[in-house]
């Protein structure tokens, strides 16, 4: 099966969640789409680790690092969201213009 | 499984990894949002099964299926009330954010798949990565980036905590 079908998947889900990044006004939306831009860099890693699978598994233990990475990432930005919302009683990120000079 | 087999799952799993994700960031209900990204992520793990990953496919229905996800449909039952207009799009910056999006997967797409052309993945000589080997891997030649992500989520989890708390 060529590689390239992997890689082409995998840029397809990036660029969906880069859409979804700047088009998105919740910033839970805006995480949710976070999560589909690391997704598809874990398929990457995955589908390398196949292709060079004779020097070991390294592309899925980085696959694995990237999963926890993102469940950290994912734990502060809701917290930060919550916080915002308790504060400013919205979520809407093209209202949180409070730190732009 | 035979050739044929391996491409006829692979193209049925990205048709629905990439239907899913496409609904992901055009739904206009947020908990509909965060219910399509479990498809995309239960269709990413089968991937990586194909790909003979069963670790890394385990671990993410655990961890982004079971975990982010109900995180994620927490922080939307908290942040639900009053938000509004925030549940459409900005649909003054979509056009600019389909060419953005465009341009991204035109530009990733071309150089990976002209940097590897020709490059086949052949399934049946791929051995199969057991959890062993995994730990193995990552108890020998990582342990110093696997005790670095560590202290990392000891710390997220610390600064969650702290941010969030209600004092």
């Amino acid at each position: 099966m060529p590689v390239a079908y992997f890689l082409v998947l995998s840029s397809l889900i990036f660029s969906l969640g880069v859409y979804g990044v700047l088009v998105r006004r919740n910033a839970v939306l805006v995480l949710l789409s976070i999560e589909l831009m690391l997704n598809a860099v874990n398929l990457n890693f995955v589908a390398f680790s196949a292709l060079f699978g004779a020097h070991g598994a390294a592309g899925q233990v980085f696959a694995l690092f990237v999963i926890a990475v993102a469940a950290a990432e994912v734990g502060i930005g809701l917290a930060i969201v919550i916080l915002i919302f308790r504060n400013r009683s919205s979520v809407d990120v093209d209202e949180l213009s409070f730190l732009k000079w | 499984m035979s050739s044929l087999g391996q491409q006829v799952v692979f193209w049925v799993l990205a048709l629905i990894v990439a239907g899913t994700s496409m609904r992901v960031v055009t739904a206009r209900n947020v908990v509909h949002a965060a219910l399509y990204l479990v498809g995309a992520l239960s269709g990413l793990a089968a991937l990586y099964v194909l790909l003979l990953a069963e670790f890394v496919g385990w671990a993410q229905v655990l961890l982004y299926v079971g975990a982010v996800v109900v995180l994620l449909l927490f922080g939307i039952m908290l942040t639900r009330a009053g938000t509004g207009r925030s549940e459409a799009d900005n649909s003054a910056q979509r056009p600019l954010a389909i060419v953005c999006a465009l341009a991204v997967f035109a530009i990733t797409a071309s150089t990976s798949a002209a940097a590897f052309s020709g490059r086949t993945i052949d399934l049946s000589r791929v051995v199969g990565t057991r959890a062993v080997d995994i730990g193995a891997i990552i108890f020998s030649a990582y342990v110093l980036p696997f005790e670095i992500v560590s202290v990392l989520l000891l710390a997220a989890l610390v600064g969650a905590i702290v941010i969030a708390r209600r004092d």
